[in-house]
């Protein structure tokens, strides 16, 4: 009997050594992307085209997504990652708070992957006639959007709509009183983009303000949305990075590198994204789908004056702007 | 007779209107949007991983769950001692808590800044974004269950029986076994349902501590909720339906060890 | 163990109150108690409910006879096994903007109640299910030889003999309907101040970059929880006093 054990033993520790070196030999390089939600499906394929080139052959690929934020916690808790690709740089932010990316990684030539916009999307055939950010605080307008403060997507809309106010010669002041009057029609403050997007398609709400990519990503899924993109608009720049923790920085980097690459912009305007790269952006196709807005800015625009600054003035849980807007839309105080 | 239909009149409508309605609703949906598209979905093969993944968590934490529900009931049952009060309402405390809640304790615990972070790192063990969170998380979230059901059992029955054991001489394992378990049989079969179905449906903390790797750290209601974000209804219902039927061929399982039993008497 | 060191770590971290300078700041915050106060109301609300009605739905499982029995039985605890979002979408279609039935009610405080009725449905039936079966009817068919009516002998015979599970029940559904979170987010709106509940609020605030003020709003819904709790284990052990003698 003991003789049997000690050969059944010999054996499995001797297959458990051979699995072990063999999954070593075919470790290879893994790169890991912690992503969000909505890229999923157009990752995958700029992985799949990636892994025919030179560059990317023999390149396994670990992915997650989820909501952006959510996803950044997770990194900075501990989940393996060597690169990251989310839907502000508020929660890269995050990261360089954390120590896991470089401070100056928006600086690199590679920090933005792709963009899209802030939109309305309205019920079919657009009944009470929504146009403009002016539209939105009409009476009996309904409005869906994020709830600020769960939700980075929702960031982007409240920044969106005070921009929009001050580009069109609004004092500070006065844009500030808009975004009150804009939580005024608010009907639903969802935690995430897609539970906002949701509530919109199972009927609350005339608007929804969301972002270009998401509902032609809901398009492609055969939902029938429409949208509308105002004169004053924010774009939005989805920022991809690579960890400083990487034990595959070349690779990753070289990753990021063909994210801005012409195929690899060109299936990011496939599915909805409007691409970076100067080339792609020109081509007639592209430009029939992403119509240009005359009143496009960004989030470094001096009325907002980048992410850490809007964070500091608008979403800080003490003294923020957003704060106080929702006590007196909401609050003990009001109605 | 008429005092009968009253109650089964007020007991069906309320189930449709909360229960039936909406699990209608479900099958309705799959249908609406597509059984091809649903198909899609749950033969994926990160779903398909992902089933495997919830099969196994229910299957590590529901015995556990069920060992434990057992003594633990007994002890608040049977025996006195200082704080039993607190130790019951305690008991329940797990179902209180947010799921995003349990998540986020444990980050505090394992998480790269955490109480225990750098020793794991230290040592190369892996809890968060791998399995043993998620079968923590899973465990904490559905660990009341066979409890309650077994304490109000206990107290029904009360120990005559047992102490009569003891006076013929019985040890306590053997009045264990013989009578006690027998007595409680329908309380932890029910349990032992509701255990299995938290630990299939359960979603919140499960999103926070395992990363939501493709392939590696998926269960099934994360698939859920990834075909949700992605807007395609079909493969989120169709999910969800399958697990619905899991749980019901749990249900169904249990329910049969009774008439065996009975037949064995 | 695995309940202990979650709970203490979140209690720990609570201390500071994060971003609002002090656990007291933090959880006086008027949008932290407005969410207190709805989730407390209606979770209480939903675990009166259930005390009836599921005592009802127990009953009626176990001592009627319909067709179908079986199936209904099976099904109770299905919405257990189904992810919370699944839940809440379901009802968000079925009691919502576009409902089938024409009832209205999502985005309200009602659709709340609603959402959390679906889940705590299972608790309340299937803890007095296995209290029925075992019951012994000698005791009823004795009262009713007596001349005592149906009335007298429910509330006089039975009612006594199941309330420790129908407690049981009770408790499990009041602390579940306090921690959800999925199913609500869904169908209630989120509105700050007036449809958003506690754990969504929390969600909010470690979302936000506040994990300790967020954490200091779940410890007090747990404290509270706690209480109520105890409270309900004290009215079970007056309630049954006559029994252990």
């Amino acid at each position: 009997m003991p003789m049997n054990n000690t050969r059944k033993m010999t054996l499995v520790a001797a297959v458990v050594a051979a699995l072990v070196t063999a999954a070593a030999a075919a470790a290879g390089t893994n790169l890991a992307i912690v992503g969000y939600s909505t890229p999923k499906t157009v990752m995958g394929k700029i992985i799949q085209a990636w892994q025919q080139t030179r560059d990317g052959q023999g390149v396994t690929f670990t992915q997650s997504y989820g909501p952006s934020t959510d996803q950044a916690r997770a990194v900075a808790n501990g989940l393996k990652a060597d690169i990251v690709f989310l839907s502000t740089g508020d929660d890269v932010n995050l990261l360089v708070d954390a120590g896991l990316v470089d401070s100056k990684w928006n600086r690199q030539s590679y920090g933005i992957a792709a963009d899209t916009v802030v939109v309305f999307a309205v019920r079919d055939g657009n009944p009470k006639h929504i146009k403009g950010w002016a539209d939105l605080v009409k009476p009996g307008v309904q409005v869906v959007t994020p709830n600020p403060f769960s939700s980075g997507s929702a960031k982007w809309n409240i920044l969106a709509a005070y921009g929009a106010e001050r580009r069109l010669g609004k004092t500070d002041k006065q844009a500030t009183a808009y975004v009150q009057q804009l939580f005024q029609h608010v009907v639903s403050q969802d935690t995430s983009g897609s539970n906002a997007t949701n509530t919109f398609l199972s009927g609350k709400g005339d608007v929804l303000i969301t972002y270009e990519s998401e509902a032609i990503n809901a398009r492609l899924q055969g939902k029938n949305i429409q949208y509308v993109i105002p004169r004053q608009t924010m774009l939005i720049q989805l920022p991809a990075a690579v960890l400083q923790k990487s034990s595959n920085k070349d690779a990753a980097n070289n990753f990021i590198r063909y994210l801005k690459s012409v195929p690899a912009q060109e299936l990011f305007a496939q599915y909805g994204f409007r691409p970076v790269n100067p080339t792609v952006a020109k081509e007639a196709s592209v430009q029939k789908e992403f119509p240009a807005r005359p009143g496009i800015f960004k989030i470094d625009d001096k009325y907002i004056g980048g992410w850490r600054q809007a964070d500091k003035v608008w979403f800080d849980l003490k003294s923020g702007r957003m704060v106080k807007i929702e006590e007196a839309v909401g609050g003990p105080s009001s109605g | 007779m008429g005092r009968r239909l009253a109650l089964r009149g007020i007991a069906l409508s309320y189930l449709t209107l909360v229960l039936l309605g909406p699990l209608a609703m479900v099958f309705w949906r799959v249908w609406e949007e597509g059984v091809g598209k649903a198909w899609t979905a749950i033969s994926d093969p990160n779903t398909i991983h992902a089933f495997k993944m919830t099969l196994l968590v229910t299957a590590i934490a529901v015995p556990l769950n069920t060992v434990f529900g057992i003594v633990c009931g007994l002890l608040i049952v049977r025996r006195r001692f200082p704080g039993k009060g607190l130790v019951n309402a305690f008991v329940d405390l797990p179902l209180a808590l947010s799921p995003v809640v349990v998540g986020l304790s444990l980050f505090l615990l394992y998480g790269r800044t955490g109480w225990f972070g750098p020793w794991l790192q230290q040592h190369g063990v892996q809890i968060l974004f791998a399995t043993p969170s998620i079968v923590l998380v899973t465990m904490f979230v559905s660990l009341p269950f066979v409890v309650r059901e077994v304490v109000p059992m206990l107290r029904e029955l009360g120990d005559t029986e047992e102490q009569a054991a003891r006076t013929l001489g019985a040890n306590g394992l053997q009045t264990f076994f013989r009578i006690t378990l027998p007595s409680i049989r329908w309380a932890v079969i029910y349990g032992v349902i509701l255990t299995t179905a938290r630990c299939l449906g359960e979603y919140g903390a499960v999103a926070v501590v395992s990363g939501s790797i493709q392939g590696k750290t998926e269960t099934a209601t994360l698939r859920v909720q990834e075909e949700y974000e992605n807007l395609n209804m079909a493969g989120a219902y169709g999910i969800a339906l399958i697990l619905a039927a899991l749980g019901l061929l749990v249900l169904v399982v249990m329910l049969r060890v009774k008439p065996k039993e009975e037949a064995a008497r | 163990m695995v309940v202990a060191l979650p709970i203490a770590a979140l209690v720990w971290s609570s201390r500071s109150g994060g971003v609002s300078g002090s656990f007291w700041d933090a959880i006086t915050n008027p949008e932290a108690l407005a969410a207190l106060k709805l989730t407390l109301a209606v979770a209480a609300l939903a675990a009166l409910t259930n005390a009836v009605l599921g005592t009802i739905t127990a009953w009626v499982l176990v001592r009627d006879d319909f067709r179908g029995k079986s199936l209904v039985n099976a099904t109770i605890d299905l919405p257990f096994a189904l992810p919370t979002i699944v839940a809440g979408l379901v009802v968000l279609a079925l009691y919502g903007p576009y409902s089938p039935i024409g009832v209205h009610l999502a985005f309200t405080r009602a659709a709340i109640w609603l959402a959390l009725l679906f889940v705590t449905l299972p608790f309340v039936v299937r803890t007095v299910q296995p209290v029925l079966l075992e019951l012994d009817t000698e005791m009823e068919e004795a009262a009713r030889s007596l001349g005592a009516s149906e009335r007298t002998i429910f509330f006089r015979v039975v009612l006594p003999t199941i309330l420790p599970g129908i407690l049981s029940g009770v408790t499990m559904a009041f602390a579940r309907a306090v921690g959800e979170i999925g199913a609500v987010t869904i169908i209630s709106g989120n509105q700050p101040y007036r449809t958003e509940v506690a754990s969504v609020f929390i969600l909010n605030r470690s979302q936000a970059g506040d994990p300790a003020g967020a954490a200091a709003v779940a410890v007090v819904l747990l404290t509270i929880s706690f209480v109520v709790l105890l409270a309900v284990g004290a009215i079970r052990h007056r309630a049954t006093r006559y029994e252990r003698g």
